[in-house]
C-alpha cells in the first residue's frame, strides 16, 4: 500500500446471516484515483461503497481512510463521513428542503459555516451541474436526472476528500444517464478521488482509471480499463463481459 | 324556560368550556413535547431509553384515563402532598393537565413512531451520510417529515383530548361536563335543551377543527 493511498480495505468480510456478502476484501484507492467496480448483482459492489463510510458496518477486517481507521458509530464517525461525499442510486434528497436547502444544510449544519459564505458555493455548485434556476423547488419538482445531479452538488458542498457513488444511474430513465455521467466525468478530470460501482461500461472505460471486478462478494479482477474490457483474465469476468457487451 | 337566558347559567355554561379550553391547551402541547421526546427515545439507539418510552407507552395507553386523573387526585395530591397552586381550583385544574398529557403522550409518541416509519430509510442514510450526528438526523430530517405525516392522526388526538378534558371533572373542577350536571340538577324540566347544547358546543368546535386538521395535512404533505 503506497503512502498515497487514501482508501485502504485489508481482509474485510461481512456477513448478512449466512450470506457472505464480503469475502475478504483487499482494496487501496490513491488519492485522484476513480475507481469503478463492476460486478454481477448480488456480488457485494455497493455493500464495499456503503462500507467505506461505515453505513455498512463489517464483521472483519480494517477500513482506513486518510491514514485513520473507521471510528465506531459516534462523533468520530459523523466527521469521517462528512469528509466523504456519497451519491445514492435513490437520489435521497432531503424531500422537505428546497434544492439549495439541500445543498447547504451540510456546511451550515455540520460544518456550522455562515450561510452567506456557504450560499455562494451551494449556488455556484448548483451553476455547475446545471440546476441553479430550480434552487427554489422542492425535489419532487425535478426529474431524476436533475435530482440526482442536486445530489452531487450536496456532496461536493462538503468540499469532500473522496466521492463515493452507489449505481448513481440505475434508477434513471435512460435519456437522463448522460447528464449525470458528464458530471461525474467532470469530477473524475479534476482529480476527485471515486468509488463509483456502476453498470455504465462507458464511463468505465473513459473515467476509471482501474477497473475493479466483483463476484460472489469476492473482488476477482483488477486492472485499466482498456486492459480489463480486451482481455479479462478470469473466467467470472469473461463471463459477465460476454452477457453485457453482446447488445 | 330558557335556562340559558339566565347570567347566572350562562355564566357556569361558559366557564366549564373555558377550563375545557385550558384543559386542551396545555395538555396538547406537553403532550406534544413529551410524545415527541418518547417517540425520539424509542428509535433511539440506546436501550434504556428505548425501554423507558416503551414502559411509558405500555402503561399509560392502557390505563383509564379516570384512573390516572384519580391518581393525580388521590395519590399526587393527597397522598403525596404534591401541589401545583394554593388555589383549590387552579390546583385541580394542573393534576387534570399532568393526567391528561402523560396520558395523551403516549398516543403523540405512537402517533409520531408511525410517521417515523413513512420517511424512507433512505433519508436518514443520506444525512448520516453528509455526517449528521444521530440527532441532527432526527431532528433537521426524520421528525419534520414524521410529524408533516402525521398531522391528521394528531388531530383525532387533540379531539380525543379535548373531550377527554371532561374527565378532570371528577376531581372537582367546574369544567363542562360537572357545568352541565348542575344546570341539569337545577332545570330538570330541560335537560335535552341542556344536553344539546353542551354536546352542539363541542360539535361546532371540533368539526370545523377536523377538518382544519385535514388541510393542513394536505397543505404541509411532504411530496415524494
Amino acid at each position: 500500500m503506497s503512502d498515497d493511498a487514501l482508501i485502504v480495505l485489508e481482509n474485510v468480510n461481512k456477513w448478512f446471516g449466512p450470506l457472505h456478502v464480503l469475502d475478504d476484501v483487499n482494496l487501496s484507492v490513491a488519492r485522484g484515483e476513480v475507481v469503478v467496480v463492476i460486478g454481477p448483482s448480488g456480488s457485494g459492489k455497493s455493500t464495499l461503497c456503503r462500507a467505506i463510510n461505515r453505513l455498512e458496518p463489517i464483521n472483519s477486517g480494517t477500513i482506513t481512510f486518510d491514514g485513520v481507521p473507521l471510528p465506531a458509530e459516534g462523533r468520530a464517525l459523523a466527521r469521517l463521513r462528512s469528509e466523504v461525499g456519497m451519491v445514492f442510486q435513490s437520489f435521497n434528497l432531503f424531500a422537505h428542503k428546497t434544492i439549495l436547502q439541500n445543498v447547504m444544510i451540510g456546511p451550515v449544519k455540520v460544518r456550522k459555516e455562515k450561510s452567506v459564505e456557504v450560499h455562494d458555493r451551494a449556488m455556484a455548485l448548483l451553476e455547475r451541474v446545471g440546476i441553479a434556476n430550480q434552487a427554489d423547488k422542492y425535489p419532487a419538482q425535478l426529474s431524476g436526472g436533475q435530482q440526482q445531479r442536486v445530489a452531487i452538488a450536496r456532496a461536493l458542498a462538503m468540499q469532500p476528500k473522496a466521492m463515493l457513488f452507489d449505481e448513481p444511474t440505475s434508477a434513471l430513465d435512460p435519456e437522463m444517464v448522460g447528464e449525470v455521467l458528464d458530471v461525474m466525468t467532470s469530477l473524475a478530470r479534476e482529480g476527485m478521488t471515486m468509488v463509483v460501482v456502476t453498470h455504465e461500461m462507458g464511463f468505465a472505460r473513459h473515467a476509471a482509471k482501474r477497473v475493479v471486478f466483483m463476484a460472489d462478494g469476492q473482488l476477482v479482477e483488477e486492472a485499466p480499463p482498456a486492459e480489463f474490457f480486451a482481455s479479462p483474465k478470469s473466467d467470472r469476468a469473461k463471463d459477465f463481459l460476454s452477457k453485457i457487451l453482446t447488445h | 324556560m330558557d335556562v340559558f337566558s339566565d347570567p347566572t347559567n350562562r355564566d357556569v355554561y361558559v366557564t366549564g368550556f373555558l377550563w375545557i379550553l385550558k384543559l386542551t391547551a396545555a395538555s396538547s402541547v406537553f403532550a406534544l413535547v413529551i410524545g415527541t421526546a418518547l417517540a425520539a427515545m424509542r428509535v433511539s439507539p440506546v436501550p434504556v431509553l428505548r425501554a423507558f418510552g416503551t414502559a411509558w407507552v405500555n402503561i399509560f395507553r392502557n390505563t383509564p384515563l379516570t384512573l390516572i386523573i384519580f391518581f393525580c387526585y388521590f395519590g399526587l395530591y393527597s397522598t403525596l402532598g404534591f401541589t401545583a397552586s394554593d388555589n383549590l381550583e387552579l390546583n385541580n385544574y394542573w393534576l387534570g393537565v399532568i393526567g391528561l398529557s402523560v396520558y395523551t403522550a403516549a398516543f403523540v409518541c405512537e402517533a409520531i413512531r408511525s410517521g417515523i416509519n413513512t420517511v424512507p430509510a433512505g433519508q436518514a442514510e443520506a444525512a448520516r451520510a453528509i455526517g449528521m450526528t444521530f440527532r441532527q438526523t432526527l431532528t433537521m430530517i426524520v421528525l419534520p417529515q414524521a410529524g408533516r405525516a402525521v398531522i391528521a392522526p394528531l388531530g383525532s388526538i387533540f379531539i380525543a383530548l379535548s373531550k377527554n378534558a371532561t374527565i378532570v371533572g371528577t376531581i372537582g373542577l367546574a369544567e363542562s361536563s360537572n357545568a352541565m350536571k348542575d344546570l341539569i340538577n337545577s332545570n330538570g324540566n330541560a335537560v335535552f335543551q341542556i344536553f344539546f347544547v353542551f354536546a352542539g358546543t363541542f360539535a361546532v368546535v371540533l368539526i370545523p377543527t377536523g377538518y382544519g386538521f385535514g388541510w393542513l395535512a394536505n397543505r404541509l404533505a411532504v411530496k415524494r
